[in-house]
């Protein structure tokens, strides 16, 4: 395991992505072909079952360390990884596995049939042999979890540079639910597939954000706007019988939209789609709100009730392939009239929706209209150059989101506890809490938006103005009063203050506001009247 | 006779009621004695101060103009009712433990300390004591030191890696102790080593003083990148990545501290290595000290202070945590909440 572990150290110091690229493609080239397999499969999030628990890890490795459990345990949020913790708390050892990469991983699926003794025999044997990152390693091949960084895109890239293949199609051979224990690497990466080409996506053209009035981009007629939806970015791709569902990120998703497939029943072969892929409500003709659609990006396979919960539906707003033919270079308004067109008959139960145009005759009314984007379930509203091409990646001028200014709350901390992992030592994560009468209520918790320089601030502060502890988490007193700034209120019986905020963030410490002075919880239930 | 303790925990610091004095001491008083040259330890306003001999020129250049005498280590001073004297803690050079007996009762004030000789600073010598006030900066037993001559190794690999690939190394460390400390590891050969005006200021100090370093030139803005190929630039952590890091040309990044034992702080602070190096005591050391000063009572400041005491509580020490203000701008203390 050592050239994995060799890999890892590699990819893990780096923050640059030509040098994790560079170490991925190097040990593409050279490794056994097991491994590189399983590299893959663990970079990209599949990872052995589980074969011990972690409640037996823990008491395992506070026996092996001689240390109490209790002090495992206030050592691992500290640590913020728990085959971190583990790796560090055992006696150090130099010594190195000769075994690889695909033997461990055997080793730890043939611990699901033998008994808890030959279980901690194996496992402590692991520990006392190998040192270092590939004790790390090893830890991290059971509690699962290799997140280094490498996201799809720079797995093909890595995967093209080693093999000479096209990115496009290496990602496409890395879709689907395919066993790393049942493919070759031949038939994975190197056997020739035909299928690819058809699921080719185009790049995204990406947009800017418009700061201030949309005033200094001119004339209104020359410009189309639409609501800007709070859903993932997605190509959807009809080609040769089959359909292709890319993200943004350029990450090939097909089988997380299986609903998508009746796209092919309503719209020709040789269409790609731009839009944003929605949770939809039907009975409301609304999108339902992020969360939903998140419990559909988390799997790779959609249960049959999800399906039904939480159906996807695609708002199209860009028509780039049509009969086959590559429209980018026309200009936006025409490329509009086309999809119009192509989206004119399509039934209520088809999973591609025309995302509507909105009218405006001035700037004015435009800004009158972006009000009202929250009742449509928008965050704001993007604005497109009639005549523009389909252009590649972020560039300014032709297209621009103008998003909507944040929900905001005075509100007083209450509770601190120190940051995990990168932030660990650090307290950076902070309950808040509104006023009811007398007593503070506490309602949301926040972990980002101040610079480092004010979490250090208030790291001091919280060390000197604890007043009670419950494990982690700090009680304070009462004192610093921030803005809270938030994207969306809904009601939630789970919480004491009845709400539940959506991307809560710390927008500004507001050491010139009295601690009397924050908000209060009929001010929180007024924003849920309102924008709930 | 009912008595006080020797030593005392007071908003102003540690204090002696028998010679009425204060140890470290972070609000201003009449009589202080400093353990070591640390900006948390070494407070600005205090009447007179009393430190080591090698601790002096850095306090000097620090402090400006204060009322300040030397003592030598091992050297029994009568303070009031009290006698006292400084032992080498290893931490960095001239820092001390201060020895405090009064009436045959033992008490030791460690400030900070580490156990390996790190051919720089005094080696540390442990002190048989009643009462023994520890730092636990590093109090967890996920925190394990390799010996120094292996960081030096991985160091110098990672240097010549560097010089060889054509990019400038920079390193990053504290100006004060720690940087001396890694200028001995490094390995002359491989290049030339430039500092930044920081690092140099305590390099100077400590020069005149005697305190052996290698060669190192002043990095200034008119320092020609091209003059110095296969440099390697020693500056403190928040001057790396700024304006003047960028004429470099192509460069690498590392940070040397004991947090870089973590991997989580070594992805946000470190650039592109961390070096585990630390001058606090690691958890072995912490606990290998307390045992050797024989003493039952033991006062734990700085670090990890709950999580400590009370494992050493259910070790049959009696075990109190004491609150300090070190830390708010320690060498080290600081390190993992700074960006
Ligand atoms: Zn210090
Ligand atoms: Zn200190």
């Amino acid at each position: 395991m050592k050239n994995f572990a060799h890999l890892f150290s590699a990819i893990d110091q780096s923050t640059k992505t030509t040098v994790k690229t560079a170490a991925l493609a190097a040990y593409f080239k050279t490794a056994p072909e097991p491994d590189r397999i399983w590299t893959i499969a663990l970079f990209s999030g599949r990872r052995p079952k589980r074969a011990v628990t972690t409640t037996r890890l823990r008491e395992w490795a506070a026996e092996e360390a001689g240390i109490p459990l209790w002090l495992f345990e206030e050592s691992y949020p500290i640590v913020g990884d728990l085959a971190e913790t583990i790796a560090l708390v055992l006696p150090e050892t130099e010594t190195s596995g000769d075994e690889s990469l695909s033997d461990w991983i055997i080793g730890l699926r043939a611990l699901a049939k033998l008994e808890e003794p030959q279980r901690k025999a194996y496992v402590l044997d692991a520990w006392q042999r190998l040192g270092g990152t590939e004790r790390f390693v090893f830890n991290k091949l059971i509690t699962g979890g290799f997140r280094v960084g490498i996201s799809q895109k720079l797995m093909t890239r890595a995967l093209a540079q080693a093999t000479g293949k096209p990115e496009a199609e290496l990602a496409h051979r890395l879709m689907g639910d395919w066993q790393p224990d049942e493919v070759t690497w031949n038939g994975l990466i190197e056997a020739d597939d035909p299928a690819a080409d058809a699921s080719r996506p185009y790049p995204f053209y990406l947009a800017y954000a418009l700061e201030g009035s949309p005033n200094a981009l001119g004339d209104p007629t020359d410009w189309r706007a639409e609501w800007k939806w709070d859903g993932i970015r997605g190509q959807l791709i009809l080609r040769e019988g089959a359909y292709f569902v890319w993200s943004r990120g350029e990450e090939l998703m097909t089988d997380r939209f299986p609903e998508l497939a009746r796209a092919m029943d309503f719209l020709p072969m040789g269409t790609v789609l731009d839009g944003e892929l929605l949770v939809w409500q039907r009975d409301e003709d609304l999108p339902a709100s992020f969360n939903a659609l998140q419990k559909r990006i988390g799997r790779k396979t959609v249960p049959k009730k999800l399906l039904t919960d939480a159906p996807v539906v695609l708002h199209a707003y860009d028509l780039l392939e049509w009969q086959g033919e590559d429209l980018r270079d026309k200009p936006f308004a025409e490329r509009r009239h086309l999809l119009e067109k192509a989206c004119a008959n399509l039934p209520a139960e088809a999973p591609v929706k025309l995302s509507p145009q909105l009218d405006f005759a001035t700037w004015e009314a435009l800004t009158g209209q972006r009000a009202e984007a929250r009742a449509a379930h928008a965050e704001g509203i993007m604005l497109k150059r009639a005549d523009s091409p389909y252009r590649v990646g972020r560039k300014k001028g032709d297209w621009w989101k103008w998003k909507l200014d944040p929900l905001t709350i005075d509100a007083v901390m209450i509770y601190a506890q120190a940051g995990h992992g990168r932030r660990a030592n650090l307290f950076t994560d902070f309950t808040f809490a509104v006023w009811n009468g007398n007593d503070l209520v506490p309602f949301t918790k926040a972990y980002s938006g101040l610079t480092d320089a004010e979490f250090r601030e208030i790291t001091a502060w919280v060390r000197k103005n604890t007043q009670q502890r419950f494990g982690p988490v700090r009680q304070v007193t009462p004192h610093h009063v921030f803005e809270i700034a938030f994207e969306g209120i809904q009601s939630s019986p789970r919480h004491k203050s009845g709400v539940a905020l959506r991307f809560p963030r710390m927008s500004r410490w507001r050491q010139d506001k009295p601690l009397q002075e924050a908000n209060t919880l009929d001010d929180l239930k007024e924003m849920l009247r309102l924008y709930g | 006779m009912t008595h006080q303790p020797v030593l005392s925990f007071t908003e102003r610091g540690i204090y002696c009621g028998a010679g009425d004095f204060y140890i470290d001491p972070w609000r201003p008083v009449d009589r202080a004695l400093i353990t070591h040259g640390h900006a948390d330890h070494a407070r600005p306003g205090h009447g007179r101060y009393l430190a080591t001999h090698t601790a002096l020129p850095i306090m000097k250049h620090r402090l400006g103009n204060i009322d300040v005498q030397g003592t030598a280590y091992g050297e029994v001073t009568q303070i009031g009712d009290a006698l006292v004297s400084f032992h080498p803690a290893g931490h960095v050079p001239g820092s001390a433990q201060i020895k405090v007996a009064v009436d045959g009762e033992v008490w030791v004030a460690s400030g900070d300390y580490k156990i390996e000789d790190d051919g720089l600073s005094e080696a540390f010598e442990p002190q048989q004591c009643h009462h023994f006030i520890t730092e636990s900066t590093f109090g967890l037993p996920i925190f394990r030191w390799k010996p120094q001559k292996q960081v030096a190794d991985e160091l110098n690999t990672w240097w010549r890696t560097c010089a060889e690939a054509g990019k400038t190394a920079f390193l990053g460390a504290y100006s004060l102790g720690k940087a001396q400390r890694l200028l001995r590891m490094l390995e002359g050969e491989i290049g030339p080593i430039l500092t930044h005006g920081a690092i140099e200021g305590s390099n100077k100090v400590m020069r005149q003083q005697g305190i052996e370093l290698p060669d190192t030139a002043l990095l200034t803005k008119d320092t020609d990148p091209k003059q110095h190929r296969r440099a390697l630039v020693l500056a403190p952590p928040s001057a790396l990545g700024s304006t003047w890091a960028k004429r470099f040309g192509p460069a690498e990044s590392a940070f040397a501290s004991g947090w870089m034992q973590l991997r989580g702080i070594r992805r946000r602070r470190a650039g592109d290595r961390g070096f585990v190096i630390s001058d606090h005591a690691d958890w072995p050391g912490l606990l290998s000290t307390i045992k050797e000063t024989g003493a039952e009572n033991i006062y734990v400041t700085h670090g990890y202070t709950d999580i400590f005491a009370r494992y050493l509580g259910e070790n049959g020490w009696n075990a109190k945590v004491v609150p300090t203000e070190f830390g708010s701008d320690d060498d080290e203390a600081e390190t993992a909440a700074a960006s």
